[in-house]
């Protein structure tokens, strides 16, 4: 793992794309988020699971500050996430998101979802917008759903979009939170799909996530959080055969019983 | 009705077709082929199918006694509300259009609209609408006083406004955009100047001043956002930037005030009826709901500061009534302004009126942020958009197409609040209307219901064409996002 930046400078290491140093969050009393230790390189693609309310989806929410940490040091691309609002729209200009709910703009219709933050916040021109934009439609393969409105798509095609429109914005980091939770078995897959293919293609992510057959396939390390801290992380065949921590152990007979 | 026990698997006799023999039925079932797509009931489509979801809707089961006196019970209802619909209707319409006078030929006056009995020629009996007393009092319902030599600019003002708001409306016509542009920042300068005649006494200095202010303004605000301004300044720049372009603007106004079109002034003393009406909703309609926007996002806002502000605002505005505030800008108001100062008593009408409607407003759009899904905001902010940007593009559009109803409920309050401002001694359609009563020379028992009929019928008109264009909106509004 490489060292994180201890320079105050904005000089961007090309390397570790986040780097997290003794990060704390509290909700009011509950402490949520524990010394949190994390630092990830271009191209490494981690899977984050654990039990519900051990603090994954928030860890990867302060990462792009939708949630805000109040110790430790944060660090994406090599951008203090502080509460300089300057830093946090270069950050959020990087990193992308993908929710559980997909949070699709109802009102506007797939393409132009997707066409929205290359105009507005890279000031991109609109018809080279509208290139990337069928780009990156194309790449999820719904091309052909650009006219639609998000309320005539499938579950998972609303997901594609989703991440066809955080990719417009050409990130550095892709995140994903809980991406196929919300969707039918049939739709699973073709999300799934999809996001090994941006993983075979060299994309940066952090996803977290129940679907342990994904994180075989496609991940660097699996990380594995209870409690808000992280119990254990490794490589993914070492991580399933062979889980050092008992609470891994029984997390995995859990999930991998059924 | 009785339950029917449906059975898993048809008997055997029932089959129609020879079972293949490698299927066990005892085990389960196959089905070998599909069942029929059959046509519809006669409950389900055409004449019958709305007679029975419309008419018979509760009328469904005839099993019963209770069920059967139901149903009488029901038809009896329908057949009543039905013949008292057509006999209050037929009755308006006779007194407004088939009994009623139309003409006075002679110049009769009042006589024109008595019975044999009070000294007319109308039948004994005769009691509906006296057209000619309206056709008289016209001029003075829908303009007041304003001078007859100079109506044409009334006209011209309606006109011009009619034709630039039919033209945003109508979908298929182009340029829509820009055209609305002008409707809220042109025709009210223009609207102004044509009514009162313009040519007031604006010093250049002052011009020249706001001019100066503005640009300086303008200034600070592209300092601050070239980077020469840091921190918590750095967003003072912001505001200070876009007060700029307002001052601007505003001095832009000014000096169109200040031209002499040669038109006549015309003292807004002696504008009434009809037109006051309309300039105050009109004005109070427009101008409170991006006040009403604003107070809603500062109540919301994470800034403790403007969170205060706003809500002590929305409390006082919606904890006084309007009539208060009415009487409160016309007599309180010249005590504490300086000597000779006198502000126009329509205006100081127009400002009480556009703040108490921002503040109600205000609370129906904070409703309907309220109801955006929390997720809308995290997505607007996850792909970087900033605040303002966020608000215009994703939570306003959907917020305020959730309260259209809520909106055009408080556009046709306001409309029909305006009827307040006569208590102030300013002439609107009803203020109007009432005083044409006075005249004795119009005197028949059916005088007030006419004059009242008349106002009562304009109200309804623009109300309802109100609240039409809104379900017009919001199904347009919804066709685009609801699946």
């Amino acid at each position: 793992m490489a060292q994180p930046q201890n320079t105050a400078e904005q000089s961007i290491d090309q390397k570790t794309i986040v780097s997290m140093r003794n990060v704390n969050k509290w909700f009011g009393q509950f402490h949520v988020l524990r010394d949190i230790n994390l630092s990830v390189d271009k191209g490494e693609r981690i899977v984050v699971c654990g039990p519900s309310g051990s603090g994954k989806s928030t860890l990867i929410r302060c990462l792009n500050r939708l949630e805000k940490h109040q110790d430790g040091d944060i660090f994406v691309h090599g951008i203090e996430l502080n509460n300089d609002v300057k830093n946090i729209d270069e950050i959020r200009r990087e990193v992308g998101m993908v929710f559980q709910h997909f949070n699709l703009f109802p009102h506007l219709s797939i393409l132009e979802n997707c066409m929205l933050a290359p105009i507005w916040v890279r000031k991109t021109p609109r018809a080279e917008a509208e290139e990337i934009a069928m780009h990156f439609l194309t790449r999820v393969k719904i091309p052909e759903q650009a006219s639609k409105y998000p309320g005539q798509l499938s579950g998972g095609q609303q997901q594609r979009v989703a991440i066809a429109r955080a990719l417009c914005m050409q990130p550095q980091l892709m995140l994903f939170d809980e991406p196929t939770s919300a969707l039918d078995p049939e739709m699973i897959k073709e999300v799934l799909d999809t996001m090994v293919e941006l993983a075979d293609d060299g994309m940066t992510m952090i996803c977290v996530t129940h679907e342990m057959g994904f994180a075989r396939r496609v991940a660097d390390r699996v990380i594995f959080m209870d409690e808000g801290q992280i119990v254990e992380q490794n490589e993914p065949e070492a991580f399933f055969n062979n889980p050092q921590s008992d609470r891994t152990k029984l997390f995995l007979s859990q999930i991998l019983g059924h | 009705m009785t339950r029917k026990v449906i059975k898993a698997a048809p008997k055997k006799t029932t089959m129609k077709k020879a079972i293949p023999s490698d299927i066990d039925t005892q085990a389960g079932y196959v089905r070998i082929e599909d069942a029929p797509l059959l046509p519809p009931p006669p409950s389900e489509v055409g004449v019958t199918g709305w007679l029975y979801k419309n008419i018979f809707a509760s009328m469904s089961d005839f099993g019963s006694v209770a069920a059967a006196l139901k149903s009488v019970f029901v038809a009896a209802s329908t057949l009543f509300i039905l013949y008292f619909l057509i006999t209050q209707i037929s009755g308006l319409l006779d007194f407004a259009i088939f009994s009623a006078v139309w003409s006075d030929p002679e110049g009769l006056k009042r006589q024109a609209c008595w019975t044999v009995e009070q000294g007319g020629a109308l039948p004994n009996g005769w009691h509906a609408a006296c057209w000619p007393f309206i056709e008289a009092k016209a001029k003075f319902i829908f303009y007041g006083a304003y001078p007859n030599d100079d109506l044409w600019r009334v006209n011209l003002t309606y006109a011009l406004g009619g034709f630039m708001l039919a033209w945003v409306m109508i979908e298929r016509l182009p340029y829509r955009k820009i055209v609305g542009i002008l409707l809220l920042t042109v025709y009210p300068v223009m609207a102004t100047v044509l009514l009162t005649g313009g040519a007031f006494s604006i010093s250049t200095g002052t011009i020249g001043v706001a001019t100066i202010l503005g640009l300086a303004l303008i200034t600070i605000g592209r300092l601050g956002k070239a980077g020469y301004v840091s921190g918590a300044f750095g967003d003072l720049t912001m505001v200070a930037g876009v007060c700029g372009w307002l001052v601007i603007l505003f001095a832009a106004v000014l000096a169109v005030f200040a031209i002499d079109f040669d038109l006549e002034a015309i003292d807004t003393r002696d504008w009434g009826g009809l037109l006051i009406t309309l300039v105050v909703a009109i004005t109070g309609i427009v101008a409170s709901l991006p006040l009403g926007i604003l107070l809603a996002l500062g109540r919301r806002s994470e800034m403790p500061v403007a969170r205060f502000l706003c809500t002590v605002f929305i409390e006082f505005w919606r904890g006084v009534p309007l009539i208060t505030v009415l009487f409160m800008a016309s007599v309180m108001l010249p005590l504490f302004m300086p000597e000779g100062v006198n502000f126009d008593m329509l205006l100081r009408a127009l400002i009480g009126v556009t703040l108490f409607s921002a503040a109600y407003m205000a609370e129906v759009v904070r409703g309907g942020l309220q109801a955006i899904d929390k997720g809308q905001y995290e997505g607007a902010d996850a792909v970087g958009l900033s605040y303002w940007q966020s608000m215009r593009l994703i939570i306003l559009p959907q917020a305020l197409t959730h309260v259209i109803p809520g909106i055009v409920n408080t556009f046709i309050g306001l409309f029909k609040d305006t009827a307040l401002v006569s208590i102030v001694g300013i002439f609107d359609l009803l203020g109007a209307a009432q005083s044409t009563l006075a005249d004795a020379a119009w005197s028949t028992p059916v005088q007030g219901l006419t004059g009242y009929l008349v106002v009562a019928v304009i109200f309804f008109v623009f109300c309802f064409g109100m609240s039409r264009y809104s379900m017009f909106m919001e199904r347009k509004l919804n066709r685009s996002h609801k699946s």
